[in-house]
């Protein structure tokens, strides 16, 4: 089968590998009809994510088609058109007897600090991903879910995680009716997440991010008001003063190890690899929220150490709630409110690129090119 | 003398909200959001039906966390250790997840293997090519300059780093090559 494969930092390419097998009696072997690249691949890409090993498949958003089964799945048959959550995971462990979808422990024997995650290093377990024709979905009787026939295919592959996930973000925060609700970054996380905060019940929702395209979109999409920090000599003091210098009631931190705003920070956490992520939209997100306040955290970081002013978090009384998303946890709530219409996931979708071109899909979605928001990739033929 | 009042003077006026923004406070009862609890009642996901899931075989030697009382029963095998990078890999695996050289020793073998592959891709008649790999011709082909130039963008300030981490050691290499083929011909000549 082709699939990506990556090579080392900052390179990726199609190649031949063997199409995976049956290794649990649980698995479904799935044939790939969408998947994207998603921001978090990015720090795997750039070789920030310990023990991702040249010759992984990335790719933990994708939807496809079951082409064979495990002996004892019962839930899904050949042919069935599936949704998959990133999440791998038994659905017996203390943790998902527990709804902790995202932390299982029974998936995962490379760290006991993360679930299993597809495509994601072996941090996260060393599962190939769907960025190829071909994957294996372990646990087939309880991640996947078979999509819905009204539901647009796109929209099916953003519930995978980008969408779940900033969703989830917005619950992380805890809005109450009325709140102002600060996201920073306008990646397709952060888009999500402003646009949940109002089914929240949010009085404003403020988006922070450094690429006008993306404030443009958050404008657009999620109703947002939006400053580019890059114009503000101290973008937490601007925000101070148009939250009557109290700060806001709830901050999301969407932007998770890439943050820029900081050269220092950025370059030694995404360059260097010196710390877990560079924790500049986290500091900012303490900085900028009022005393008493919340703190949600869904951007991703990694298992290093992060210069993240605890200081300052715990002087101001905040509560910091985070974790990688339980996504099938979200699902039923969220397929109403698309059929609802109360938002439609791929209004954010800017580039459709063929598997056998990702390696530019990769780079342009690093490099923010040409109004790039959310790439996903086609199956050809 | 001005002082903080116990409101805020600014609350925002949510009364046009519902009319403007689609499915504005359907979830605004904080008890009836999916997240909510954290924790659900004990119990196994939807869709189980096994007591205890099986052991997928092919266990021997499978590296684990040393916080896990036993390899787990289900797990990844899209690329199993091996060469050097694995012995530097199997190192960082003495030490627990707590340990800053778990990571950091788990970082230098994926440098080690990004080198390995890039040796064998010579070996396997499959070069790795610095340029397809990286993807850069969208520079061309999506807005590569116009993307950036005229941009309040604040990563302008380090894309420079970008070039040099990924063509530095490739350019290295070559000159640390064409030294090495030098030196062996002028010390062929001389004998």
């Amino acid at each position: 089968m082709r699939a990506m494969v990556y090579r080392g930092p900052y390179k990726v390419r199609v190649e031949e590998k063997p199409v995976p097998r049956i290794e649990h009696p649980n698995d479904a072997i799935v044939r790939v009809t969408h998947a994207a690249i998603c921001g978090s691949d990015l720090h795997l890409y750039h070789g920030m994510m310990p023990d991702t090993r040249p010759g992984m498949t990335f790719g933990h958003e994708f939807i496809g088609v079951v082409e064979k089964v495990g002996g004892s799945v019962r839930n899904l048959r050949v042919g069935d058109r599936v949704m998959v959550p990133f999440n791998v995971y038994c659905g017996t462990c203390y943790f998902c007897a527990r709804g902790l979808y995202s932390n299982c422990h029974n998936v995962n024997p490379n760290a006991t600090a993360v679930g299993g995650i597809y495509g994601y290093s072996h941090t996260c377990g060393g599962y190939d991903g769907g960025q190829a024709e071909f994957v294996r979905v372990p646990f087939a009787d309880v991640g996947p879910s078979v999509i819905p026939e009204w539901m647009d295919p796109e929209d099916a592959l953003l519930l995978t995680d980008a969408l779940a996930t900033g969703y989830f973000g917005a619950q992380l925060a805890d809005i109450r009716p009325g709140e102002t609700v600060i996201v920073f970054g306008a990646g397709p996380v952060g888009l999500y997440a402003a646009r949940s905060a109002w089914f929240m019940g949010a009085g404003r929702v403020i988006v922070i991010d450094h690429l006008e395209y993306r404030l443009e979109k958050a404008r657009s999409f999620a109703f947002a008001e939006t400053y580019n920090f890059a114009e503000y000599d101290d973008i937490v003091v601007h925000l101070k003063n148009i939250t009557d210098n109290i700060g806001a009631d709830r901050v999301i931190d969407a932007v998770g190890a890439e943050a820029d705003g900081n050269f220092l920070q950025h370059v030694t956490a995404a360059k260097l690899k010196l710390q877990g992520g560079s924790p500049v939209a986290l500091n900012w997100a303490i900085d900028s929220v009022r005393k008493g306040g919340t703190v949600s955290v869904m951007g991703a970081y990694g298992p290093i150490f992060s210069a993240v002013k605890f200081g300052d978090a715990l002087n101001k009384g905040l509560t910091i709630n985070m974790n990688q998303c339980p996504v099938k946890r979200q699902w039923p709530r969220l397929f109403d409110h698309i059929r609802n219409g109360y938002l439609k996931p791929n209004d954010i979708v800017t580039h459709r690129i063929p598997l056998e071109h990702i390696a530019e899909g990769y780079h342009i979605f690093s490099s923010k090119l040409d109004g790039c928001v959310k790439p996903i990739i086609v199956a050809e033929g | 003398m001005p002082a903080y009042p116990a409101d805020r003077p600014n609350d925002p006026d949510t009364s046009a909200l519902v009319e403007r923004i689609p499915g504005w406070g359907v979830d605004a009862d904080p008890a009836d959001r999916p997240a909510v609890p954290k924790e659900l009642p004990v119990g196994p996901a939807p869709g189980v039906h096994w007591q205890v899931p099986e052991e997928q075989p092919g266990r021997e030697g499978r590296e684990r966390s040393n916080e896990h009382a036993f390899l787990p029963p289900v797990f990844g095998t899209s690329t199993p250790m091996g060469g050097l990078s694995g012995i530097v890999r199997r190192r960082a695996y003495r030490f627990s997840e707590a340990r800053a050289a778990h990571w950091l020793i788990l970082l230098a073998a994926d440098r080690v293997a990004a080198t390995e592959a890039h040796v064998r891709s010579f070996a396997e008649g499959r070069p790795d090519n610095p340029i397809t790999e990286t993807g850069v011709k969208a520079e061309l082909t999506h807005h590569g300059w116009s993307s950036r130039v005229g941009a309040k963008r604040a990563d302008n300030n380090h894309a420079w780093i970008d070039p040099i981490l990924v063509g530095g050691p490739w350019v290295a290499a070559t000159v640390v090559a064409g030294l090495a083929g030098r030196a062996a011909v002028r010390g062929a000549r001389r004998r």
